[in-house]
């Protein structure tokens, strides 16, 4: 039978191995190969070579594919001492990737040579056990959850869909949340706006929610805008510097507002929006994808529009459908999944059904087309009301 | 005959209906008959016989505006969608 001794032996034998100098050089050269850092967390919070991902040795088999998708792509391993990147090279080999090396003398040598390493971003470990449910997903880990705690999310409106959709940004450690709101919470509201509750009453709803979000997670950093987002100050709003606009407002002007100073600062737009039984939610990636006004280029006219305080509202409906934009949020904050861009989603709470329509950018958009002609901000409460604008 | 899906925003002028039938080989038969038999869907769906600015019609979940409009072919069994633009967030 084989001692550990013979088996590191035998499986060096079989794999490609580098020492620190040469590893050094193919890092500094032209065509760096992805390297992995095999050893347990303990380690890797300790220092790293620099650049490196972290995938325990338990783990390369499952997480590989994920870092690296194309087999052909050269991976560089260590471990402490060469012996776990000995093995799991051998693995990666036999998972069919081509171009494996193990670098001999591990990061102990690489330190002792005097190359240069640096301390990874880690999460200390409260927050490891507060998002350990994400930290477990492989499309999200430490780094994805790190991204998120960078993430700056702007919530237009915390009624029926920013109450949900700011709840659960702020659950997921968003590092920070922005919320538009002029309105104060009433009565009539607490049927469906989870952020506000029967003690709050009265308050300006961008306060009430902080708060809420505050005792749900105070990592998040909230920033309040007690004002409704207008032509005047949309400006000054974004530039705070946001990467997501998640839209819950309850008009057409804010609609078309939001939309067109998306375009201009180039921030994606996760639109929801809810009557009665049935919800809409898409995506509005700036020049990538359709934007509002390619969707619906003019609003109806107001007596055709009911809004859900003339019409009413399934008091679950913005639950499902905030937190499908709280989803879309997520998505594109991690840069993971397909988003729904190009595609608006239909839910009908009474036949329990989702469908399905494709989105597409009309060259001969005024906004985000090829000869735009609409290029600043425009009177949106004179757009929407109905009477001709232009003669 | 083709189903075609009422939003909730119409269902006023189709007793209530979120489905009905209608029969016609292109949009615009369909529309026609449609609206002649619900003639309150009329002003919220057309505007000078061209489909309203602020409603989209998809036939397979495409919209006919990147079709052929009004003039764009229902086959047996297709479901319609109309779809105003609705503003409700709160």
């Amino acid at each position: 039978m084989a001692s550990y001794r013979d088996l590191l032996a035998q499986v060096k034998t079989e794999i490609d191995e580098v020492d620190v100098p040469r590893a050094a050089e193919i890092l500094d050269g032209p065509d760096k190969p992805l390297v992995v850092d095999v050893r347990e967390l303990d380690e890797w919070t300790q220092g790293r070579i620099p650049g490196a991902i972290h995938i325990p040795r338990g783990f390369l088999e499952s997480r590989i594919e994920q870092a690296a998708p194309d087999r052909s792509q050269p991976i560089l391993l260590y471990c402490a001492g060469g012996a776990r990147s000995a093995f799991g090279a051998k693995t990666l080999g036999e998972l069919g990737y081509e171009s494996v090396t193990s670098l001999a003398g591990g990061y102990t040598d690489w330190k002792r040579s005097g190359f240069a390493t640096e301390l990874p971003r880690t999460l200390d470990a409260a927050k490891r056990e507060r998002y350990s449910r994400h930290i477990l997903i492989p499309e999200v880990g430490e780094e994805g959850q790190l991204k998120l705690l960078d993430a700056k999310i702007l919530l237009i409106g915390a009624g029926g869909l920013g109450s949900p959709a700011s709840l659960y940004l702020a659950a997921a450690g968003v590092g920070r949340l922005g919320i538009v709101d002029d309105d104060r919470v009433d009565a009539t509201n607490l049927q469906r706006q989870i952020a506000h509750s029967t003690e709050t009453i009265g308050e300006w709803k961008a306060d009430s929610a902080r708060r809420t979000i505050e005792a749900l997670n105070p990592d998040v950093d909230v920033v309040t805008y007690k004002e409704r987002l207008t032509s005047e100050n949309v400006d000054r709003i974004l530039a705070d510097g946001w990467d997501v606009i998640v839209d819950g407002a309850d008009n057409f002007p804010t609609r078309y507002l939001v939309n067109d100073a998306s375009v201009w600062h180039d921030i994606p737009v996760v639109h929801g929006s809810i009557y009665r039984f049935e919800g809409q939610v898409t995506v509005f990636k700036p020049h990538e994808g359709p934007c509002y006004r390619c969707l619906f280029p003019q609003p109806p006219p107001p007596e055709l529009a009911p809004s859900c305080a003339e019409g009413g509202v399934l008091g679950v409906l913005p639950g499902i459908v905030g937190s499908l934009q709280a989803n879309e949020a997520l998505k594109l904050a991690l840069q993971i999944g397909e988003s729904l861009s190009g595609r608006l989603l239909l839910f009908d709470a009474l036949a329990a059904e989702f469908s399905e329509v494709k989105l597409r950018r009309d060259p001969d958009c005024p906004v985000c087309g090829e000869h735009p002609t609409i290029t600043e901000y425009i009177d949106y409460v004179e757009f929407c009301s109905g009477r001709p604008t232009h003669a | 005959m083709k189903t075609v899906r009422i939003p909730p925003a119409l269902r006023s002028e189709t007793d209530g209906k979120r489905e009905v039938h209608a029969a016609g080989a292109t949009v615009r038969e369909l529309l026609d008959d449609l609206m002649s038999r619900f003639p309150g869907l009329r002003p919220q769906l057309v505007d000078e016989d061209e489909i309203a600015p602020f409603v989209n019609v998809y036939v397979e979940g495409e919209d006919v505006r990147t079709l052929d409009g009004l003039e764009t072919e229902v086959h047996d069994g297709s479901t319609v969608i109309l779809l105003p633009a609705m503003a409700g967030g709160s």
